[in-house]
């Protein structure tokens, strides 16, 4: 173990190089250029032996990257923002083709306007595109995420492509001091990839075949099996990790919530800053917790039911606008998880963080406030706050 | 250059796809089997050829073959290309296989460009072939870059103010030769040997090579199905659709048709030009294509003396 | 799954012979085996014989190039009777 001065991006990428990837196909878009900067030099100075794709765009990334991942080598990729919207149909294709595909996605907030700050509008455009979803708080976990990505993505009872989501600038810019893994242990940790279908003319089989109304829809449930299948593999991937690693991780990580009357879930960054301010409101005496969301697709319903189920009021932050929606992507989740309890918390919105604007510690303190006053009331003020903003 | 009986009766192609009867792909589909020197994996794009020949369970393919989308055939002939010399670096794959990327000119001249161009100044060592039915015929006959000049597409119908596509044909070749590539030509499956030699040269090309076929269509040029080799022959004859490569820089006519039919011989033996010639005799618009045929053939005449 | 199909050539199990309209049938006496219709038959429905050549009547889509392009006009294209 050693602990190396890595920002969130150089942390992707050196965790991509410490996995023995075969191909990278990426294009340069802010906050990611950093992954693909650093791991361009990895190339240039002949420390890895990966096939390093300059593509000519953001579709192009994702098309070679399907390419390259059916004939079994291990693939990455990284964007961010327009780069993922831009690449939002090969997403499609890359987990209806069963690629396990490892991206990292530096959210970014979509156009328009233009903004190259981090928010999640990138990635939560795209959440329903059948691949799993990771969200990492800081360059360690960004780290070892993506390791822990490969092995997820390749099991067996899986293979689908993931995505390890990393706030723009917040983590893929910031550094920390990143507690690495030696080779040797990445290389034991993550094997070879083992494909259950390459094309090979040895064994020549038909990928991508054209599918009637007869026969998609039972491909796209085999997908349904697939996603579901990964909410157990992957505690199965973290507790190996923790064997490695010495670090555990898991579906969601939670602060202060054995006896919170009030909580806030959010995914990323933020988890970092609220249970500061948790932590500073728990020593007043307010009963206040956090919970972290690591694991959002496939949605890990019971274990959120589990942390939330007992408190009596519920703040989740979305860090990104369902337009036209009530909830936000992650309110709504938390809704569809919590809405079949007996006793089901009270839930209210907050919107924030848009465009990367900055949320402090005095906002989410207000956040608690509220909070707390709907668990005492049982009744919420505002259904959604937007957090930030000037109206 | 070979004789037919020199030809591999294995067809790679099998029977029992769904293209039209007559239909253009099939024929070079199974010409381009032909040409083959080993193991070869296909990378398809979406088009008539991939949706009529892998209806599932059905495929008609009998080496590995991938599609993956409209207008990223070579962006995924790249990704196959790299994975197996990089599996090779790491010692996992021993094996010399050739990668072909088809596609037609709807996923080549226009969606499919931006691809292309990538893969072609990035140098991947793939075949790129373009079978080039001059529209986006698998939905419905819409015109594409590559579509000629006052043909009836349903994008671009003969109409009472416009008689057919405004616009030109691209020159994919001239595209292909800016990057620098060391291989591109032009071919028709009515000249089986030409076309056979070339794809194998293609192959055999260390780096990118691409091969624009036109493929006749007799739906959506419309014509009788039993013209469609007659057609791509005419199409040689009349000059309108000249046969040559460029090979390491410099020209080089394949055909070189010293007395060339009148391209009216070939516009009037399809439906998509009918219009020039019923109910009025568009003598305007075809005299504008013959002297854009003569135009062309002039250039390509000139770019091939001037080696 | 990924709409993968393991088995190559399996369209050989749907015969497309059923959409002809017309069938080709080869004068054996005029064929001089050039194999020219056997090269651009699309549907790969022309069987290489020693002398001569057939057709497999389980794809022939009748579409009639062979006929068209046979240069000694040893196929003659017959319309099918129900």
């Amino acid at each position: 173990m050693t602990i190396v001065g890595l920002t969130g991006d150089e942390a992707v990428a050196y965790a991509v190089k410490q996995s023995r990837v075969d191909i990278v196909a990426a294009y340069p878009i802010t906050p990611q250029t950093i992954i693909v900067e650093r791991f361009s030099k990895y190339v240039a100075d002949g420390e890895v032996q990966t096939g390093y794709v300059c593509v000519e765009s953001e579709h192009s990334a994702l098309s070679a990257c399907i390419g390259a991942s059916l004939t079994g080598a291990r693939v990455f990729t990284a964007t961010s923002s327009q780069g993922l919207a831009l690449m939002h149909e090969m997403l499609y294709v890359a987990s209806g083709l069963r690629c396990p595909i490892v991206m990292g996605v530096a959210n970014r907030a979509l156009s328009a306007p233009i903004n190259i700050h981090g928010d999640h509008s990138d990635m939560m455009g795209s959440r329903d595109s059948g691949w799993v979803q990771i969200y990492a708080e800081n360059a360690q976990e960004a780290y070892d995420w993506t390791l822990q990505a490969f092995k997820l993505a390749e099991d067996k009872d899986v293979q689908l492509p993931v995505s390890v989501n990393l706030d723009g600038f917040i983590i893929t810019h910031c550094m920390e001091g990143v507690d690495t893994l030696e080779d040797e242990a990445v290389s034991q940790f993550l094997q070879t990839r083992k494909p259950l279908f390459t094309v090979d003319p040895e064994k020549p089989i038909t990928v991508g075949a054209l599918c009637f109304t007869d026969y998609y829809y039972e491909f796209k449930r085999q997908q349904v099996e697939a996603m579901q299948n990964a909410r157990g593999v992957l505690d199965k991937v973290c507790k190996e990790y923790k064997g490695v690693a010495g670090r555990h991780y898991g579906v969601l990580e939670t602060f202060g919530m054995e006896d919170a009357e009030a909580a806030v879930i959010c995914l990323g960054s933020t988890a970092g800053t609220a249970r500061e301010v948790a932590r500073k409101l728990r020593a007043q005496g307010r009963k206040v917790g956090v919970v972290k969301l690591w694991l959002y697709r496939p949605f890990p319903n019971e274990d959120v039911g589990a942390a939330l189920g007992h408190v009596k009021a519920v703040a989740v932050f979305d860090k990104a606008i369902s337009f036209g929606a009530r909830y936000g992507a992650l309110c709504s989740d938390v809704v569809s998880a919590l809405h079949t309890l007996k006793e089901c918390p009270k839930i209210f919105n907050v919107v924030f963080g848009l465009g990367g604007r900055d949320v402090q510690p005095a906002d989410i303190e207000l956040i608690f406030n509220e909070a707390l006053e709907a668990a005492k009331t049982g009744l919420v003020k505002e259904e959604t706050v937007f957090l930030g903003v000037r109206e | 250059m070979v004789t037919l009986k020199e030809l591999s009766t294995e067809e790679l192609f099998a029977s029992g796809h769904r293209l039209c009867a007559g239909c253009g792909e099939g024929i070079i589909n199974r010409m381009t089997m032909k040409a083959l020197r080993g193991p070869t994996v296909i990378v398809a794009a979406t088009g008539c050829s991939e949706v009529a020949t892998t209806i599932y369970p059905f495929t008609s393919w009998r080496l590995p073959w991938a599609h993956v989308a409209f207008e990223n055939a070579a962006a995924v002939a790249s990704g196959i290309v790299e994975a197996y010399n990089a599996m090779a670096r790491r010692g996992a794959w021993n094996k010399k296989v050739d990668v072909i990327a088809m596609a037609g000119d709807g996923g080549t001249y226009d969606i499919g460009i931006q691809a292309l161009s990538g893969a072609l100044e990035r140098g991947h060592d793939f075949l790129y072939i373009c079978y080039d039915n001059e529209a986006y015929m698998n939905t419905g006959i819409q015109r594409s870059g590559a579509t000629p000049h006052g043909a009836d597409t349903t994008t671009s119908p003969a109409g009472s103010v416009i008689p057919g596509k405004p616009e030109w044909k691209k020159d994919l070749i001239g595209i292909c030769a800016a990057h620098g590539i060391d291989y591109a030509a032009t071919a028709s499956p009515a000249y089986w040997n030409d076309y056979i030699t070339k794809v194998r040269k293609g192959i055999e090309v260390d780096g990118p090579a691409v091969i624009d076929v036109l493929s006749p269509c007799p739906l959506g040029w419309r014509h009788d199905s039993a013209r469609s080799i007659e057609m791509v022959k005419l199409a040689v004859e009349t000059r309108y659709f000249p046969v040559y490569e460029f090979e390491r820089g410099k020209y080089k006519l394949n055909f070189n048709i010293s007395r060339p039919k009148p391209v009216e011989e070939f516009l009037k033996l399809q439906g998509r030009f009918s219009h020039l010639f019923k109910p009025t005799y568009r003598k305007d618009v075809i005299d504008e294509i013959q002297q854009n045929v003569d135009a062309n053939w002039n250039r390509i005449l000139k770019l091939c003396t001037q080696n | 799954m990924g709409a993968v199909v393991v088995e190559a050539g399996s369209s050989l199990k749907y015969k497309t012979g059923d959409w002809r309209a017309f069938r080709p049938i080869v004068d054996k006496g005029k064929c001089v085996n050039c194999l020219l219709c056997w090269i651009y038959c699309p549907d790969s429905s022309i069987i290489r014989k020693e002398k001569w050549v057939e057709v497999n009547y389980d794809y022939c889509k009748g579409c009639g190039i062979c006929a068209h392009e046979c240069p000694t006009k040893a196929i003659e294209m017959v319309e099918e009777q129900k």
